[in-house]
């Protein structure tokens, strides 16, 4: 059972919260039967791929479907604006959600061979969520891509019959 | 128990990017649900991929349980040489699991 870390308070976390709280108070949201991660978690998870570096939005693209039936099996598509060579490629993209029982998804590693900076996989979604993937590159910096998505039937927290 | 899925192309030209797509039959019990009489399933999940060409690692992935059952991954790859594809997966309980598929390249 995720235990809701007390950490410092930021401004940008602060911030975040308020958007997150935002973005579940428009969507229809479902009763968990769980605790599950929080926006905070979620913030601290990305902070542990990331360390002090910005991540500015841009060049990643996320195609997920805005609305799932079941969340079970989510495809989702991501790709990255880059010219995939030795001094400019993406390192590694890696996907979080705000609300699972944990706010990882995966870690993607890649290099300037795959030629295109594109995977696809299926995933689960316990619940309406965000979303969100980041990319890695070369340079150092970090991107990333936010997609909302709505779930109606959820996964993860099922009983077993 | 011989249960991936690789879909590589034969073959290819000289310096074309090539997609790769494998699945990996696998229940990926993410830890989180209980039988019915509430008792915490134990996780069992695939944790890591590698993907190598002629013996260099060209993709990696770390699995998380918010990967659906039967994880499918597609990623891609610059056709320089003809040579093999080996994958491996492992997790949980000691899974581990291997798959190879060759490309010509002309």
């Amino acid at each position: 059972m995720p235990i809701r870390q007390i950490s410092k308070t930021t401004r940008r976390r602060v911030l975040h919260l308020a958007g997150g709280a935002a973005v579940a108070g428009a969507l229809p949201v479902m009763t968990s039967r769980q605790a599950n991660a929080t926006p905070a978690m979620l913030t601290s998870a990305i902070r542990n791929v990331v360390g002090e570096a910005p991540v500015r939005s841009g060049k990643i693209k996320l195609d997920i479907p805005p609305l799932v039936e079941n969340g079970n099996t989510v495809p989702m598509t991501v790709s990255v604006a880059s010219p995939m060579t030795a001094d400019d490629h993406v390192k590694s993209i890696h996907l979080f959600n705000e609300k699972n029982p944990q706010p990882n998804i995966g870690n993607f590693y890649l290099g300037p061979r795959a030629g295109r900076a594109q995977l696809s996989t299926r995933i689960r979604l316990a619940d309406s969520q965000k979303v969100v993937a980041i990319a890695h590159l070369s340079d150092g910096s970090f991107w990333s891509a936010t997609a909302d998505v709505v779930v109606t039937l959820a996964a993860c927290t099922d009983e077993v019959l | 128990m011989a249960a991936a899925l690789i879909n590589v192309p034969k073959k290819a030209k000289r310096g074309d990017v090539v997609e790769i797509k494998t699945l990996m039959s696998h229940i990926m019990e993410t830890g989180y649900r209980r039988t019915a009489a509430g008792e915490l399933v134990p996780r069992d999940i695939i944790t890591s991929f590698t993907c190598r060409f002629n013996g260099e690692e060209i993709f990696r992935a770390e699995f998380f349980p918010a990967i659906a059952a039967n994880p499918f991954l597609s990623f891609f790859t610059v056709a320089s040489e003809s040579g093999k594809f080996d994958f491996e997966w492992t997790g949980d309980k000691g899974f581990s699991e291997t798959a190879a598929a060759s490309i010509a390249v002309e």
